[in-house]
């Protein structure tokens, strides 16, 4: 079995999706002869020709639009936006359309589309090509938020996105498209959307987090563990709908909660995790839930992406802080 | 210094104000027979439109935007487009729903807030009606890419009004479909007005149809009150992209004689003397002189068709407040094709009553 790092798993879950399916389509800008900014689609054009392939101009509406038609029409559109800061423009399609045009027709009509969009910062970026702007979109009903944080988990979860019949948002966290590697079998199988995954179990506290965060939320719990402190690390995957029970499984077993997001933390998703725990966990909890995230600022340029950016050293003393006696 | 580029923009008129023909008319529309036809296609939208507004006065309707004085735009289109074709309607084509075979009860549930009313029965593939000025015209272009990829000999219809055209999405649809050919035609319905805002501040474009030619591909005006135009040059630009010359806009100048809709009250921006003028060039009465001095048509056949319209209406009304409510879980099933178990126990509340505060 050969190894891959996550922008591969992307470009071989793509091939794959195509492959097995000739109602899947890619588009995108630069996606077809460059295979993508960050070759993501590599050789996708070569492979399957410019009726599969389309290299659109630059226009983010019309690019998420132009899939909710196709969409429509039976078609399984795989759309791509360059980085997740030019995404605001395609945001309206997917709030006022991609959402709703099952709802709004009683089923009549479908939106079987994926929006595929590198985000996250970590990777020393002009500005726009850093954000998370994630919980925005886990806010729409009708749309899910998928997220994977890892090689294998970015191939299942994109043919898995790819094959639902419902609008799916799927956010590659660029910072580890090259970082490291798994073994990929490359056999078609999917990873299952709306459910979060326990990667590590522990009984002393649990990191939830998603993306890139994984990597940091994995690492501190290693050196936790040097501490010995177990934590049990929770990548939540899908955002949107939120697998809810995984989580509150997991502080049941902890009582104690970090949630790690890029993302600024005022009305950042962790909010709502935060939320749901209260509402439905509040009497396993032994200490305040803690939120490492970005800071309420805009995400700075390069020189200063250390200083907002979540890091080991912050989870790690979060965890501390909740194990900490009062 | 050269020049690299000359445009025209055409303006298609058959029939003036008064009914009088000002040039030979197509052949496939010079029939007394199909003539009629589109009258009665358009007093029946008229008639639909104002049991719609009635309905509205009585609180058995929601907010309404009344198609009064663009029927010809609806019913022009309507005649162009073939069933298999596909509609993407702005929230003001109820004549041209109509014209495609939406039921008139599936129209008065819609706009009496009920998601059923866009179920329709048939064209099963045609778009509901797009709130967001102009969001519709991406899908347009989505469509007709599915039409081209499958080969089908079949061309999307995106309906918006002048204000739309100012939008990005707008033009980032024609913009693309431009690019790929795709067998679209854009059709504006220019009724002069964008709730308060006249045409002349909407655009310094002496024209609307100009805006496709910055999209490479070619924009014609009709007289949008004379159905005869709409329908044979909306009829030209679809067999130009039935035959995969790609897309085209036909701009379709008329005026909305009523209000924005029925919250509105178009007397705060605009005189009387300039309703009263567009009066005069309505759509219906031109076609009516026109084919009442051919004798084609007379007060006994309208007074006879103006009661069958009522008797559908009606009939249509009956069956809309008759339908039963929706059961209050429905307001859950159709968000994914299947809830997610997450949002079970909501769906859960809403069903043993737990959020009812009607
Ligand atoms: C994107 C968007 N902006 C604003 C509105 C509110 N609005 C509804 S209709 C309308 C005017 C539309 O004018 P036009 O496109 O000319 O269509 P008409 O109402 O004249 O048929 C506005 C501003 C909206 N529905 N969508
Ligand atoms: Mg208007």
């Amino acid at each position: 079995m050969a190894e891959h790092n996550l922008l591969e798993a992307v470009n071989l879950a793509l091939k794959r999706a195509m492959a097995e399916d000739p109602r899947v389509l890619v588009l995108g800008e630069d996606v077809g002869v460059d295979g993508g900014v960050f070759r993501a689609t590599d050789g996708l054009l070569q492979a399957y020709g410019g009726n599969r392939v389309f290299d659109t101009p630059l226009a983010e509406t019309v690019i998420a639009g132009v899939a909710i038609g196709l969409a429509a029409q039976a078609f399984r559109p795989v759309a791509e936006i360059q980085f997740m800061g030019f995404i605001y423009p395609a945001i309206d399609q997917l709030v006022n359309h991609a959402s709703r045009l099952r709802n709004r027709t009683r089923g009549r009509l479908s939106c079987p589309m994926v929006l595929r969009a590198p985000y996250g910062g970590g990777i020393h970026a002009p500005e726009h090509h850093s954000e998370s702007t994630e919980a925005m979109l886990a806010h729409v009903p009708g749309l899910r938020v998928v997220i994977p944080s890892s090689p294998r988990r970015a191939y299942g979860l994109l043919l898995a996105a790819i094959r639902d019949p419902d609008p799916v948002v799927f956010l590659e966290p660029k910072r580890i498209y090259r970082t490291f590697k798994e073994t990929l079998a490359d056999d078609g199988e999917a990873w299952p959307l709306d459910q979060a995954e326990i990667l590590r179990p522990g009984s002393d506290v649990t990191l939830i987090g998603w993306g890139a965060m994984i990597r940091e939320c994995l690492t501190a719990a290693e050196q936790l563990a040097a501490d010995g402190i177990e934590a049990e690390v929770v990548d939540v995957a899908t955002l949107a709908p939120l697998d809810t029970e995984t989580i509150l499984e997991s502080v049941q077993r902890t009582g104690r909660v970090v949630i790690v997001h890029e993302a600024a933390g005022n009305a950042g998703y962790g909010a709502e995790i935060a939320a749901r725990i209260a509402d439905q966990g509040l009497y396993d909890l032994e200490a305040p839930v803690r939120r490492v995230t970005g800071y309420d600022t805009v995400m700075p340029l390069p020189r200063l992406e250390h200083l907002y950016m979540p890091n080991v050293t912050r989870i790690i003393d979060a965890a501390q802080d909740c194990l900490a006696p009062a | 210094m050269s020049l690299v580029a000359e445009f025209t923009v055409d303006h298609t008129a058959y029939l003036d104000a008064e009914g009088k023909q000002v040039q030979p008319l197509p052949a496939a529309l010079d029939d007394q027979g199909v003539l009629v036809e589109l009258l009665k296609q358009m007093l029946l939208a008229r008639c639909f439109d104002t049991k719609a507004i009635e309905l509205q006065r009585t609180g058995q309707l929601g907010t309404y935007a009344s198609c009064l004085g663009q029927e010809a735009v609806g019913v022009g289109v309507g005649h162009a487009m073939r069933t298999e074709d596909v509609l993407l309607p702005a929230f003001r084509e109820h004549a041209l729903q109509l014209a495609r075979g939406v039921h008139m009860t599936e129209l008065f549930l819609y706009w009496g807030g009920d998601e059923r009313g866009s179920d329709f029965a048939v064209p099963r593939q045609d778009f509901p009606v797009s709130i967001t000025v102009g969001g519709h015209a991406p899908h347009a272009a989505g469509v007709a890419l599915a039409f081209k990829l499958r080969g089908e000999p079949r061309v999307a219809v995106c309906m918006f009004g002048d204000g739309a055209t100012s939008k990005g999405d707008v033009y980032e649809a024609m913009n693309l479909a431009g690019v790929w050919q795709l067998p679209v035609v854009f059709v504006v319905s220019n009724n002069q007005w964008a709730i308060s805002t006249p045409r002349a501040e909407q655009s310094a474009a002496a024209t609307l149809a100009q805006k496709a030619i910055a999209a490479g591909f070619r924009g014609e005006q009709v007289d949008g009150n004379d159905v005869i135009a709409v329908a044979h040059v909306v009829g030209e630009a679809m067999a130009h992209a039935r035959n995969g010359k790609g897309p085209r806009l036909v701009e379709c100048l008329t005026y909305r004689l009523g209000d924005h809709t029925t919250v509105d009250d178009a007397a705060r921006y605009r005189s009387d003397e300039e309703v009263s003028r567009a009066w005069h060039e309505e759509p219906l009465r031109r076609l009516r002189s026109f084919l009442t001095g051919s004798g084609a048509w007379g007060q006994e056949t309208e007074d006879d068709w103006l009661q069958r319209c009522s008797d559908e209406v009606n009939q249509a009304v009956d069956d809309y407040l008759n339908l039963p409510a929706r059961a209050p879980e429905t307001l859950f099933d159709c968000l994914f094709e299947t809830l997610p178990e997450g949002l079970v126990a909501q769906q859960q509340v809403v069903m043993t009553g737990g959020a009812d505060d009607g």
